[in-house]
């Protein structure tokens, strides 16, 4: 099971705790963990990701094992630590202000 | 029996204020979706107990959320619990969905409007600022959003489509956003006429459909607006809010960025009723439920102070549909009151006599019951809030 970190507002939006896991098929990659996060939280789809194009939202990055991937691209692979489920996937709302 | 509730829209949630028709003792509930901003909620009139709320984050995007119970309980419709996925196997989430039409079947691409500096800017949907629910249908709900457009849902808010051909008018390239962004603020239904719907734009102007959202027109001759390089030009204006008396849809009355107007022609031409106001500058205007040409405006010092002047916080009402002004100021803060009052944050409701009220920037919520004679606050130190619409239930 991959396990995800979630912002306060995506957690009062899901109804759920700040760490959710999710199960992925497959490679484990931005991508996929994002699929399986909307899959099971379909309230959250949009949030992350623009509806049509699926590109991140301007103001969320991504993080993980002390890497900032919010750069990396949606289809590479997440770091092993997130694979293993040893490490969160971080999805965190970027500091802008007050 | 008659119950008022109040819903309020604010930055960091959305509060229920229930009251009699004593109106002397309320009771609150929320924060709901506790730290979202809620740029506005508003019931159905033809059934008191759904309403919609637009919840809304720069950095999370917009969900829209139902409730069916008086706002006890809410949902999002289009993620429906126990309905995590679609028939594709895809998540649903279609509530949240504001996407621009630029189908064939409307003809409408994905145009440009014209930004702060000039040039032409591609839209790009940020939030729905507004929501206004069907006088027939409670599954039926218009939204207007920010970049300028207009929404309607017809199936309780699951899904939502683009009435394309407002966005698509060919002054469009001309729309420039105001302070607060290119918004779709204020949406108008006409009660003796099903077809005709009004709408603001900051800043645009104000538009009218005659044939139910497919085709619009500016109406904003006899605005005036230093502010821009041709101060009468067709488009171009920053109208901050419009209303009517339901018994009297041609009469418009509307507060401009700076200027107090009204139509008696459902918009063909306006004229100013500022009048003796200590400033025509302000945000929300509202009209009685029972007297329809008795108004109200809260003046506000200028663009660039949003706050009232003098510090005093004062409702205006003219009782002759504008030109005549009277301060009203028995129980607001007449010293020391930096506070605004935004575009959505003052509403009505039906009982007799007539109960005002409006929401500020300061986080309080302030009633009257007697037609605006008298004040108190109902709630206080709530986050700054946003919208106030008031429900009278029987």
């Amino acid at each position: 099971m991959i396990r995800v970190v979630l912002p306060l507002h995506l957690q009062t939006l899901a109804g759920c705790d700040r760490e959710v896991t999710v199960a992925v098929g497959g490679e484990v990659t931005q991508q996929s963990v994002l699929d399986a996060l909307e899959s099971a939280y379909p309230m959250l789809r949009g949030t992350v990701r623009e509806h049509v194009t699926l590109a991140r939202r301007p103001r969320v990055r991504f993080y993980a094992g002390g890497l900032d991937l919010t750069h990396e691209p949606p289809d590479a692979p997440l770091p092993r630590s997130v694979a293993e489920g040893s490490e969160p996937f971080m999805i965190v709302g970027a500091i802008s202000g007050g | 029996m008659t119950a008022i509730r109040v819903l309020v829209g604010t930055r960091k949630g959305a509060f229920i204020l229930t009251s009699d028709e004593g109106r002397k003792k309320w009771s609150v509930s929320g924060p709901h979706f506790a730290g979202w901003e809620i740029y506005h909620v508003k019931g159905s009139p033809v059934d008191p107990d759904r309403i919609y709320a637009s919840q809304t984050s720069s950095w999370f995007g917009q969900v829209i959320q139902r409730s069916d119970d008086g706002g006890k309980t809410w949902f999002q419709p289009g993620s429906p619990e126990g309905e995590t996925n679609g028939g594709d196997g895809m998540p649903q989430g279609e509530s949240n969905k504001f996407v621009y039409d630029t189908s064939e079947a409307t003809g409408k691409p994905l145009s440009t409007h014209q930004w702060y500096d000039g040039t032409q800017h591609p839209w790009e949907f940020a939030r729905v600022w507004h929501l206004e629910p069907s006088l027939d249908d409670p599954d039926v709900c218009y939204a207007g959003v920010e970049d300028a457009a207009l929404f309607v849902t017809r199936n309780g808010g699951v899904t939502w489509e683009e009435l394309a051909g407002l966005r698509g008018h060919e002054s469009a390239p001309n729309w420039a956003p105001g302070a607060g962004g290119m918004c779709l603020h204020t949406i108008v239904l006409d009660p003796k006429n099903r077809e005709r719907i009004f709408c603001a734009i900051s800043a645009s102007g104000t538009f009218r459909s005659e044939d139910g959202g497919k085709t619009w027109a500016p109406i904003n001759q006899g605005l005036h607006s230093d502010y821009i390089p041709d101060p009468t030009a067709e488009v171009g204006h920053c109208v901050h809010r419009i209303a009517i008396h339901p018994s009297n849809p041609d009469t418009l009355f509307m507060q401009k960025h700076w200027d107090v107007m009204r139509s008696d022609d459902g918009g063909d031409s306006w004229r100013e009723v500022s009048g003796n106001l200590p400033s025509d500058f302000g945000f929300p205007i509202a009209v009685h439920a029972h007297e329809p040409e008795t108004i109200y405006v809260v003046p506000i010092e200028s663009d660039s102070l949003h706050y009232p002047p003098e510090g005093k916080l004062r409702v205006y009402r003219s009782r002759s549909g504008g030109e005549d002004w009277e301060a009203l100021t028995d129980g607001l803060p007449q010293e020391h009151c930096y506070v605004n009052v935004l575009r959505d944050a003052m509403a009505v409701d039906t009982a007799d006599p007539c109960g005002v009220y409006f929401g500020t920037t300061g986080g309080q919520v302030y009633a009257s019951r007697d037609s605006g004679d008298r004040w108190e606050p109902i709630v206080r130190d709530l986050p700054a809030v946003l919208s106030v619409e008031v429900q009278t239930i029987q």
